[in-house]
């Protein structure tokens, strides 16, 4: 009988503790979580949760921020759980990509926020409007930071789940109706991440993403094609690429406006990221294999979301598919698949998620200068009515059509550079089509809701006191701000898009920070 | 055994797609549960069947029995079956509303968010 020998589980665990800095990785999503426990608990007490949710997302901008200036200063950072080693322990890895992504998100979750104090009335705070929001913040933070890949998928139930609630917020019928097809489709979209997720584990044995960055290099005789085509088809059911994109705007117009907003900016973007992370940086043969499936895919996404901005009455489900036609340009940049394809796919994801909110706040304040009214054909004279925010208005409709002064240029450019440099003339003709339909789209509604005189209309009490004045006028300001600073000064952006498609396109640097002791060339 | 498995979550996946396929909203929602059993099921097979050998070192042993069970996937589905389990609950619900609100299951029905009729934008000044 032999002695039992001392395991010696030094070498599987983490023996030092995490430097406080490192917290600043898993702060964003844990302090989402016990704010929105906190408003839970403090449910009866609805005229807190304003304060308390503006504030939370305050500190949640400040953390992300101070996240990605650490990141892009030091290079990727990693905090594993449970103190056991990658690949057993679970890890959070921020890259500038995620913490990237994390911070533009967390910025217009804040303005959608401060938007909310007066959209969104006492009876839909009493549903639960920002205990939800403060839960769809953890999750769409922890996606964009997580280094697991099944990790990843429970960050997309944590937003999906709550999501659901903000859409019903409310419960009348046309959200049910929205509601239902919303729920079902994007649960079937999670299901299929998680059936590839199976037979990832199954091939490779592991679910930590830059231990499969690493092994896809030697593994031979895999299924890889098939992993990266379904997960592929299940983010682009996320993002609502074309064949699977009728659930977005069947649903999008149906939630309150600051809602929309919310899902507009941020959970499509979400689907994006995942693309990203998992197509481009773990498969990037594969993607090389599937680039025409993809140029052709974005190619759809862009025209029929460009004819679907032209042929809609309702502001809010033209903004739909101006969100779907954000996606179609992202893919564009994927498909192309070199560093200036990629840094101009994140760069206009980031220029999404901040304009998408804007334009649907824009369209929410315009229905509270108008007494609530959506429809393009009833809207008229915003411009005598509010000549400031017509003047913000206008330049995020250039934004968004992609033309300067605003942050819509420079995406554009990189992206039809980045195009014509691998030789797909026709997919940078149909990003440079589409963009002159959404210009067209967007300037009709210009001319017909801001310079048209204003239909005679029964006064409505649509007049907003000082203090909601400036809540509903401050948000907007911001984002069509942060939006034109980025426009004017690219440089800085840029160059952090740079380098967050360079580290996906050659992963090495994010594989070290999570196995140190494994250096790759 | 693996063999076997496949079969079977071949079997579920059909079920659910053709289920899911309806135009009923009932019957999507039966498709939605077994479609989450499939999953279950796919993950399970992903990690290794055998049969009787549980995950634990004895004691003298620095290493796990060959042939012992895959303590992971079980890990991965109880997480997959708690979510998969609060949205079947959650769409039972939205579901039971939207029949109560929109008084139909079929889906085709279902135009309130996108009526049939739409009026066009304006066409001229």
């Amino acid at each position: 009988m032999a002695a039992p020998t001392p395991v010696d589980l030094s070498a599987a665990l983490v023996l030092t503790a995490p430097l406080p800095g490192d917290w600043l990785l898993i702060l964003p999503p844990v302090t989402m979580i016990l704010f929105g426990a906190v408003l839970m608990m403090l449910r009866n007490r609805i005229q807190w949760h304003g304060g308390i949710g503006v504030a939370g997302l305050a500190l949640l901008v400040l953390e992300t921020g101070l996240l990605l200036a650490r990141v892009a200063a030091g290079g990727p950072l990693t905090m594993t759980m449970g103190r056991w080693l990658p690949p057993f322990g679970i890890a959070f890895t921020a890259d500038v990509l995620g913490a990237l992504m994390a911070f533009v998100a967390s910025v217009a979750a804040l303005a959608a926020g401060i938007f909310a104090l007066v959209d969104i009335d006492s009876g839909a705070r009493r549903y639960g409007f920002f205990p939800f929001l403060m839960l769809l913040m953890a999750g769409v933070t922890g996606a964009f930071l997580t280094g697991d890949i099944f990790n990843l998928y429970v960050w997309f139930e944590v937003l999906l789940i709550s999501s659901f609630g903000l859409l019903v917020l409310g419960s009348e019928r046309e959200q049910i109706d929205g509601g239902l097809k919303y729920a079902i489709l994007n649960l079937v979209g999670t299901t299929l991440f998680l059936i590839t997720v199976g037979y990832l584990y199954g091939v490779f044995g592991t679910l930590n993403m830059a231990d499969i960055a690493l092994k896809v290099r030697t593994i031979e005789n895999a299924p890889l094609m098939t992993l990266s085509a379904l997960f592929l088809m299940a983010f682009a059911m996320k993002a609502a690429a074309f064949p699977v994109n009728f659930w977005l705007p069947a649903s999008y117009h149906t939630p309150r406006i600051t809602v929309s907003a919310i899902f507009g900016g941020l959970l499509t973007k979400v689907g994006v990221y995942a693309l990203l992370r998992v197509v481009v940086m773990l498969f990037p043969l594969q993607r090389e294999e599937l680039s025409t499936v993809i140029a052709v895919v974005a190619i759809l996404t862009m025209v029929i979301a460009a004819l679907g901005m032209l042929a809609q009455d309702d502001l809010r489900r033209m903004a739909g598919f101006a969100v779907i036609l954000g996606i179609g340009n992202v893919l564009a940049g994927i498909a192309t698949g070199t560093t200036a394809g990629i840094s101009g796919a994140v760069l206009y994801a980031l220029h999404s998620m901040l304009t998408m909110t804007a334009l649907y706040l824009i369209i929410g304040r315009a229905a509270l200068l108008s007494g609530g009214e959506w429809r393009l054909s009833g809207l008229g004279g915003l411009y005598a009515a509010a000549p400031g925010f017509a003047f913000l208005s206008l330049i995020l409709f250039l934004a968004v059509s992609g033309l300067p002064p605003a942050s819509g240029l420079w995406p554009k450019v990189s992206l039809v550079k980045a195009a014509l440099d691998v030789g797909a003339w026709w997919l940078a003709g149909a990003i440079l089509v589409s963009g002159f339909l959404s210009t067209i789209a967007l300037a009709r509604v210009f001319l017909l809701a801001y310079w048209r005189p204003a239909p005679e209309r029964v006064p409505g009490k649509s007049t907003l006191g000082r203090r909601d004045q400036w809540r509903v006028n401050l948000p907007v300001a911001v984002l069509v701000l942060v939006s034109l600073g980025f426009g004017l000064l690219p440089e800085q952006p840029m160059s952090l898009t740079q380098s967050a498609a360079s580290s996906l396109l050659e992963p090495s640097a994010y594989i070290r920070s999570v196995f140190p002791q494994k250096v790759t060339p | 055994m693996e063999a076997l498995f496949c079969g079977l979550v071949g079997l579920f996946f059909s079920v659910a797609i053709y289920l899911m396929l309806s135009r009923h909203s009932v019957r999507m929602l039966l498709g939605v549960a077994i479609l989450g059993n499939a999953v279950n099921l796919l993950l399970f097979t992903s990690g290794r069947l055998t049969r009787e050998v549980p995950p634990i070192i004895s004691a003298g042993m620095d290493a796990l029995p060959s042939g012992a069970a895959n303590p992971l996937p079980q890990a991965l589905i109880l997480t997959a079956i708690v979510i998969s389990f609060s949205f079947f609950s959650f769409l039972l619900v939205l579901t039971y509303r939207a029949y109560q609100a929109l008084g139909t299951d079929n889906t085709d029905d279902m135009r309130l968010a996108e009526p049939k009729d739409e009026p066009m934008p304006p066409l001229g000044y």
